[in-house]
């Protein structure tokens, strides 16, 4: 069996309950006067990021040195990788080093996976973000700071979203965020709605495990979740949408559109936000925006990522992804923890 | 001059007949042949079919020899059974003057495991703006009949015109690789439901199927013939069958990855998946070897494009686009549509022969297996079954999507007028 | 043989339990001279519950509420690298915090110690107490590290055939420590 993180949709809703639930003990770490456990001692990790993304690679840093991992950062530009260094080559160098892990963010969807499957090396791929493809841990942590707010910290332990109706508004087209999210939340039981105008849904869209609503004002009072998306000024002129104005009186969230929420509803971004597009100044101030928790849960979970991964001897996660022919379903193996053995 | 005697052969997947060859042509077909003075070929429960053409292959020579060259292809086209192929132009340089087609076209005749009929570029560097001269191509030494900018698609409407118009002198054929440039910027693979999981950019059917009845209502317009390449997608078939029952002089071809292959395989990110134009759906699939067997597909063309490991071994979005073929089209033809009982061998014979020849007016190639023919056939062992071993092609790359994957079917000899290219599936 | 044919044979029943968790309630007022400063941190996942119940012993014996909480060591185990990775349990501190305390780990077994040593090792990182102490139930001896109880239920001495086994009835639905063999073992 295989110890990577590329898709949200490789979880089972066991594994996806085991690593939210870790992440909760992982998020008392940050409460105690050391924020430091000494789990990862002696494992390298590297985050080997060939796209710019100054949050991600620190909450994974963050992850990383409070197990104790010891960590080496690896950023394209200015790097072999602009000499025209494949990703193999770079990857081939990094495992000679020693590396036990590599988190990748990639500008090519795909890329993750390729490194995990190809042979090209043997450590651990955690996929940090690839092409418009998929973030895993961005949506462990979106489902786990839903779980808080929704469930309850310690009510939620154990407990998966099921019944929860969770909106995700924007450019879908684009966002790996959401290809993730659909496919944990619908794991975990969420119902998604998905509002974006016809422009940003990939065709094909109609297959995914969700509703699809080009009307945001009717989604709203049926949501406890809204998660907005990032829409970035240059698919103006790609002609998805004709304006900036006119996307974000149809599809940004002010406070007049928010106050239509159930009272419960959270507002969610994964950041970074562009106010006065997609959400004003207003909404992403207010207490019912989870972005400054998002970030700080993020730790916590991708804490729960590499621990799970890594902190053992094989994964504690159980992979099933099917497409890849050349894995058999034979290959995967269920843990359970036996706390009546003896000390 | 040699004389060879192939015995007991179903010809065509016929009956079974001796078929005898003196120096570059077949001097007798029949039963009870002597074998006196000749070489003899046992043939008994193999099909003989007459040498297989290819529309489009990529020799890569001149410009990137390390991924293919006139000979490496040529003895990858003698391994596959063809005994003539159409090199496109799309080398470095392009294959735009009278200059560059008479290296290739002599270059394969140096060679002689296959005959190379070099294909010339319909703009000037392939750029889709101003005309090549077709005319001189045509009346230079390799006497180019069929041209194309194909890997780019001749995109504006009145450079396709005029060409489609200008070839009419001296019976050419504009070879459209139909994509439409707008639709597919940044595309990486067939858009659907694959693509919107994958998140790779979509190549949208209709990028395909627009350009394609764009150019059957010009060809019908200026009374040209048009030849339209690898054909990927239900919907072009059907604009093909509208055309042809209007009674637009238009051809098509498939390629065999097209007949077996779909997106679903993209799903592994290997880019050795990776081809323009993309792998489609099952339901395309399935439209695409109906239109094969009833005809609306005229050809098989292997679209044949090496490249080098370092251009696959990657990411997706950085691969290469294109696979080899020549080695294992019969192959995929054979279990695609002979055994799934689509094509008879004789419908084999005509859609990898006899019909490519006659749109690229090869000649001596694509003639009958009869007596005063000229001798180009292959030999193939139809009750073979084997994994596909990319180390031993004669190709230079080996780039297939088809490793470890059992292929029927095996051809065992080729001759090109006379002379064995290939023997008991070894190269001459 | 007889083993084989008894199967795991109870050491401690429910009377016994609750009677030594009395006694080592009345060691600890002892030596902690009224036990003002103490806290009581269960190892999961029966070590909590023994905690719990020293907390309410405590409480009748002194007529104060004795802080409670739990310490989780799996990510301080020193054979992580032998197995897949554990769940997490729960640490809980209790409100009071543990610095200058008198802090007295409850676990429900004493064996190799290394257990202990990973609990030495989190309790590291959370604070410093004045002391630290350690309850458990049964020493079955064949310690690895030169660590010991301060306070135990019932020495029982095993062989390394033998496993020891708590059942608590928050957990498993009855009191008892049972004593069997290794089933590997029991063909030998």
């Amino acid at each position: 069996m295989q110890r990577h993180l590329i898709s949200a949709a490789d979880l089972t809703r066991d594994d996806a309950i085991l690593l939210l639930d870790t992440a909760e003990e992982m998020a008392r770490v940050a409460d105690r006067p050391i924020k430091k456990l000494p789990t990862l001692r002696g494992r390298t990790v590297v985050n080997l990021f060939f796209e710019d993304s100054t949050r991600t690679r620190i909450s994974f840093e963050a992850a990383e040195k409070r197990l104790s991992a010891d960590v080496i950062n690896f950023s394209a530009k200015g790097s072999s990788v602009s000499k025209g260094e494949s990703l193999k080559d770079t990857a081939q160098t990094l495992e000679a080093m020693g590396v036990d892990a590599v988190v990748i963010r990639h500008g090519a969807s795909g890329a993750p996976y390729r490194l995990a499957t190809s042979g090209w090396i043997d450590a651990a791929v955690i996929n940090a973000g690839d092409g418009t493809h998929q973030h895993p841990t961005q949506a462990l942590l979106d489902a786990f700071t839903m779980r808080r707010r929704l469930v309850g910290r310690d009510a939620g332990i154990g407990r998966d979203l099921a019944g929860r109706r969770v909106t995700i508004v924007g450019d879908v087209l684009h966002s790996r965020v959401a290809r993730s999210n659909v496919d944990l939340l619908h794991t975990l039981g969420a119902e998604v709605t998905l509002v974006a105008p016809p422009t940003l849904l990939p065709v094909g869209v109609e297959t995914w495990p969700c509703e699809i609503a080009y009307d945001l004002d009717g989604t709203l009072p049926k949501s406890d979740a809204v998660m907005m998306l990032r829409v970035q000024r240059e698919r103006m002129n790609a002609a998805f949408f004709p304006t900036e104005r006119e996307y974000s009186r149809r599809y940004g969230l002010d406070g007049e559109r928010m106050a239509r929420m159930p009272e419960h509803a959270v507002v969610m971004h994964p950041g970074p936000m562009v106010r006065g597009m997609e959400i004003t100044a207003e909404v992403a101030d207010s207490d019912r925006c989870t972005v400054v928790e998002q970030v700080a849960n993020g730790v916590s979970m991708r804490m729960a990522v590499l621990y799970l991964l890594l902190g053992g001897n094989e994964p504690a996660v159980t992979h099933t992804r099917p497409p890849a022919a050349q894995q058999s379903a034979g290959e995967r193996s269920a843990h359970t923890f036996d706390t009546a053995e003896e000390k | 001059m040699s004389r060879i005697l192939i015995r007991g052969a179903r010809v065509l997947g016929g009956e079974a007949r001796d078929v005898l060859v003196d120096g570059e042509t077949i001097a007798e077909v029949g039963t009870g042949l002597s074998a006196e003075g000749a070489e003899v070929v046992e043939a008994d429960g193999k099909v003989l079919l007459p040498g297989l053409v290819d529309l489009h292959t990529h020799l890569r020579e001149p410009g990137r020899e390390d991924s293919e060259t006139v000979l490496t292809g040529t003895r990858a086209a003698a391994s596959g059974g063809y005994t003539a192929v159409f090199a496109m132009a799309n080398t470095f340089p392009v294959a735009d003057t009278a200059g560059v087609v008479e290296q290739v076209y002599r270059l394969g005749r140096e060679h002689g495991y296959c005959d190379v009929q070099p294909v010339g570029a319909v703009t000037v560097g392939l750029e889709g703006q101003k005309l090549a001269e077709l005319g001189a191509m045509h009346e230079s030494a390799a006497g180019v009949t069929v041209f194309s900018d194909d890997g780019k698609c001749v995109h504006d409407a009145v450079i396709m015109r005029r060409a489609l118009e200008y070839v009419k002198a001296f019976g050419g054929v504009v070879a459209q690789h139909a994509q439409e440039p707008r639709l597919t910027e940044g595309a990486q693979m067939n858009e659907g439901v694959v693509s919107a999981e994958l998140g790779l950019g979509g190549w949208p059917a209709v990028a395909e199927e627009s350009i394609i009845a764009r150019d059957v209502l010009l060809a019908e317009h200026v009374g040209s013939r048009v030849h339209v390449c690898h054909l990927s997608t239900a919907g072009s078939v059907e604009i093909v069958r509208w055309a042809k029952s209007r009674g637009i002089d238009v051809t098509a071809e498939v390629t065999p990855h097209h007949l077996l292959l779909t997106d679903e395989l993209v799903r592994t990110y290997n880019p050795v998946y990776k081809v323009n134009p993309p792998l489609r759906t099952e339901r395309d699939v399935r439209a695409l070897r109906e239109a094969l067997a009833d005809g609306t597909i005229d050809i098989v063309a292997t679209d044949h494009a090496p490249h080098p490991h370092e251009d696959k071994d990657c990411e997706w979005a950085a691969a290469a686009m294109g696979m080899v073929g020549l080695e294992t089209a019969l192959s995929v033809v054979q279990q695609t549509m002979v055994d799934t009982g689509l094509l008879t061998w004789e419908g084999v014979a005509d859609r990898m022969s006899f019909a490519p020849a006659r749109i690229g007016r090869a000649t001596g190639h694509g003639r009958p297996v009869s007596a005063g023919e000229p001798a180009n056939l292959t030999l193939v062992d139809p009750a073979y079954r084997g994994e596909v071993d990319p180390a031993g092609f004669a190709s230079r790359s080996r780039n297939t999507p088809y490793e470890g994957r059992e292929l029927p079917g095996r051809v065992t000899h080729t001759w090109l007028r006379g002379k064995a290219t290939l023997v008991d599936g070894k190269l001459a | 043989m007889d083993t084989q044919q008894s199967g795991p044979r109870p050491v401690l029943e429910g009377p016994d339990i609750a009677r030594v968790l009395t006694r080592i309630a009345h060691e600890i007022v002892e030596r902690a001279k009224g036990a003002d400063d103490v806290v009581l941190l269960g190892i999961p996942t029966r070590g909590v519950f023994l905690a719990r119940r020293l907390a309410v012993k405590l409480a009748e014996v002194t007529g104060r509420t004795v802080p409670v909480g739990s310490l989780d060591i799996t990510m301080y185990r020193d054979d992580l690298r032998m197995h897949p990775p554990r769940a997490l349990a729960r640490t809980e501190i209790p409100g009071e915090g543990i610095d200058g305390r008198l802090v007295v780990l409850v676990d429900d077994v004493l064996f190799s110690g290394r257990t202990i040593r990973a609990a030495l090792d989190a309790l590291n990182d959370i604070g410093r107490p004045r002391a630290v102490q350690l309850a458990v139930l049964v020493d079955r001896g064949h310690r690895e590290l030169p660590i010991r109880a301060d306070y135990v239920g019932k020495n029982l001495p095993t062989s390394l055939r033998e496993t020891v086994k708590v059942q608590l009835s928050e957990e498993d639905g009855r009191d008892t420590v049972l004593l069997g063999v290794k089933p590997d073992a029991a063909d030998a």
